[in-house]
């Protein structure tokens, strides 16, 4: 008999807010294909599919980011995020179809915008007559491009509805010591295979594929560890938010101030790496002064328009979660944990628009009612879908061997 | 610092210690401190002992650190020796946050570490009394301070029935001194039973 405390139900104001959203969503959508996508002007065309490029990407990597922090969890034998485990685990379950969403905008913008050969976002798709593109074009062209990017997406799919229904399995019946044993193994295979699959392609190829080749003469060693800080802290934001929002409404009573706490930690310590990967990448290219290699910081340092958003980016990535997350009182105060999470999230959406955007744009700032528009598309999708997604099973795993080692977590 | 009259109880569960801890409490007696031979999660709330400062400290001793290191190299390299090294201003901050960030790092830890021996009372020949050698092997050991009007012999029955296992009254110094253990016999007046 599931208690009202242990199975979770859609409210109406939650639907009111995700149709509410995915409806202002639309319509700039529409309102955006019209004036930019159908626009004759070629940068405009670019403007707009890039504006759906890393909306996409961004949100498809933080929910991605979700089934990531189960499976280092797991493998790390953690024991604290059980009591939560489900939220996480219904945020990945949106991965399959944000998956096909940036797959479509993506292929679109290979296959569909090539003005006589000449591609506005993806340049290494005509690599004709230019002799980097034409070295590169073993790894950059459409046909692996295509196949790495249905093999990274589908992977993490299937990988992730795999851990997922192990968990429901333990839903079953309670196990005994044999049992357990042999579910956790299983539940560790999985969770490594994932690791190691997630670790290939966010960790590397797919920040190269889908975002590192709009500047397709430059390249960055630290770029996709890059992306992946970005993703990974903005996917523990949105975990947070989901607890919270759970939390308050009366909902996850095992989870308390220490799994908040932990929470917190990660998002300090994630904002610190992200940091430290931004420096990295920034100081050495800074330092060489290669023009080759400085051409990625010329829109958005010094005398670029771009400036404003880049060092905006860093205050709100780096000095706030640095100040405002340091002290324990912080990570446990519901209220601020909150505000912290959103305005990572944003910080970090903020950080993919920059990244995109000031490729595609270089001397001009986009930043406009679209990008918002799209952002709210994707924020009342996700409220949508994972609302969906934990209203289907028991919000705790009640047979998982974990469960009391998480209980009675203490910081 | 001074010489201090202890009632020394021992426990050998931490099942019994917290109940003990909070009886000992109510009944209006000061809990020095209590020994134990690993950390025990949420023992400092139950002796009511206030958060430790030692992490503003750390930070204090950081932003420390960081002024240090960047005033120290932005008059070096703008006052004192300017030199052109590839072109880069006299100045230039994206190179000096490494050893920034490293002088930050040197600063709050040594800074901590010294505190933390400075609030523990811990240095090279100083000495501290022992209440129980067996608090570093399998007793929790609790030391609750006699004042004038404690009765001695009321306080041991008091703990005795709260689950100590071992319980002995012991004169000795509170602080730290410098010395021997065995030439200052007068810090313990009366030695305590070694129970084994």
């Amino acid at each position: 008999m599931a208690s009202i405390s242990e199975q979770f139900e859609t409210t109406g104001k939650m639907r009111t807010w995700s149709m509410g959203l995915i409806g202002v969503g639309l319509l700039a959508f529409i309102i955006g294909f019209i004036t930019k996508g159908l626009s004759s002007d070629e940068q405009q065309q670019a403007i707009f599919w890039g504006t759906l490029l890393y909306n996409s990407v961004f949100f498809l990597l933080i929910c991605n980011a979700s089934m990531f922090f189960i499976c280092v969890t797991t493998l790390a034998h953690g024991g604290w995020q059980v009591v939560f485990r489900r939220v996480p685990e219904a945020i990945s379950a949106v991965v399959p179809i944000f998956g096909v969403i940036a797959m479509f905008i993506m292929f679109y913008i290979v296959f569909g915008l090539n003005h006589g050969g000449h591609n506005p976002i993806y340049h290494w798709v005509n690599p004709e007559g230019d002799k980097i593109l034409e070295k590169k074009s073993g790894f950059l062209n459409p046909v692996f491009f295509v196949v790495w990017t249905i093999l990274s997406i589908g992977l993490w799919s299937y990988l992730g509805m795999r851990m997922r229904s192990l968990s429901r399995e333990s839903d079953e019946s309670p196990m005994n010591l044999d049992q357990s044993k042999k579910w956790v193994w299983k539940n560790t295979v999985t969770a490594s295979l994932f690791t190691v699959w997630f670790g290939l392609t966010v960790g590397s190829t797919t920040p190269w594929f889908w975002l590192m080749s709009i500047d397709s003469h430059w390249y960055s060693t630290m770029f996709s560890w890059y992306t992946f800080a970005s993703a990974f802290v903005s996917g523990i934001a949105l975990i947070t938010i989901f607890v919270i929002y759970l939390k308050n409404r009366g909902y996850l009573e095992y989870t308390n101030d220490e799994h908040l706490h932990d929470l917190g930690k990660f998002m300090f310590a994630f904002s610190i790496f992200w940091t430290y990967l931004w420096f990295s990448q920034y100081m050495l290219i800074w330092y060489s002064n290669q023009p080759e290699e400085t051409a990625y910081f010329q829109p958005r340092t010094n005398h670029g328009v771009w400036k404003g958003i880049f060092y905006l980016n860093l205050v709100i990535n780096f000095v706030c979660p640095l100040l405002i997350l340091m002290t324990k009182s912080s990570k446990r105060n519901y209220t601020l944990m909150t505000f912290m999470a959103i305005l990572i999230l944003f910080g970090h959406w903020l950080d993919f628009n920059q990244m995109v955007m000031a490729s595609i744009s270089r001397d001009q700032v986009t930043l406009s009612l679209l990008d918002f528009g799209i952002m709210a598309l994707y924020a009342g999708m996700i409220i949508f879908f994972v609302g969906r997604a934990l209203a289907k099973v028991p919000l705790v795993a009640k047979n998982n061997p974990f469960l009391k080692e998480s209980i009675i977590h203490h910081t | 610092m001074a010489l201090k009259r202890y009632v020394v109880a021992c426990f050998d569960d931490e099942e019994v210690l917290f109940p003990a801890v909070k009886r000992v409490r109510n009944a209006g007696y000061k809990i020095q401190d209590v020994y134990t031979p690993f950390p025990v999660h949420g023992l400092d709330h139950a002796l009511g002992m206030r958060e430790t400062s030692l992490h503003t400290a750390g930070f204090i001793y950081g932003i420390t650190g960081t002024t240090t290191a960047l005033s120290c190299m932005g008059w070096i390299f703008t006052q004192d020796w300017p030199m052109n090294i590839g072109g880069k201003p006299n100045f230039p901050l994206p190179a000096f946050i490494p050893i920034t960030f490293e002088l930050t790092v040197l600063f709050s830890a040594v800074g901590m570490f010294y505190t933390f021996c400075y609030l523990c009372q811990l240095a090279p020949f100083v000495k501290k009394h022992h209440f129980h050698p067996r608090a570093t092997d399998d007793l929790f050991v609790m030391a609750i301070e006699c004042t004038d009007r404690t009765n001695v012999e009321d306080l041991k029955a008091f703990v005795s029935n709260a689950g100590a296992v071992e319980v002995d009254y012991q004169v000795a110094e509170s602080g730290w001194w410098f010395g021997r253990y065995d030439k200052q016999q007068d810090l313990y007046a009366e030695p305590h039973s070694i129970g084994y």
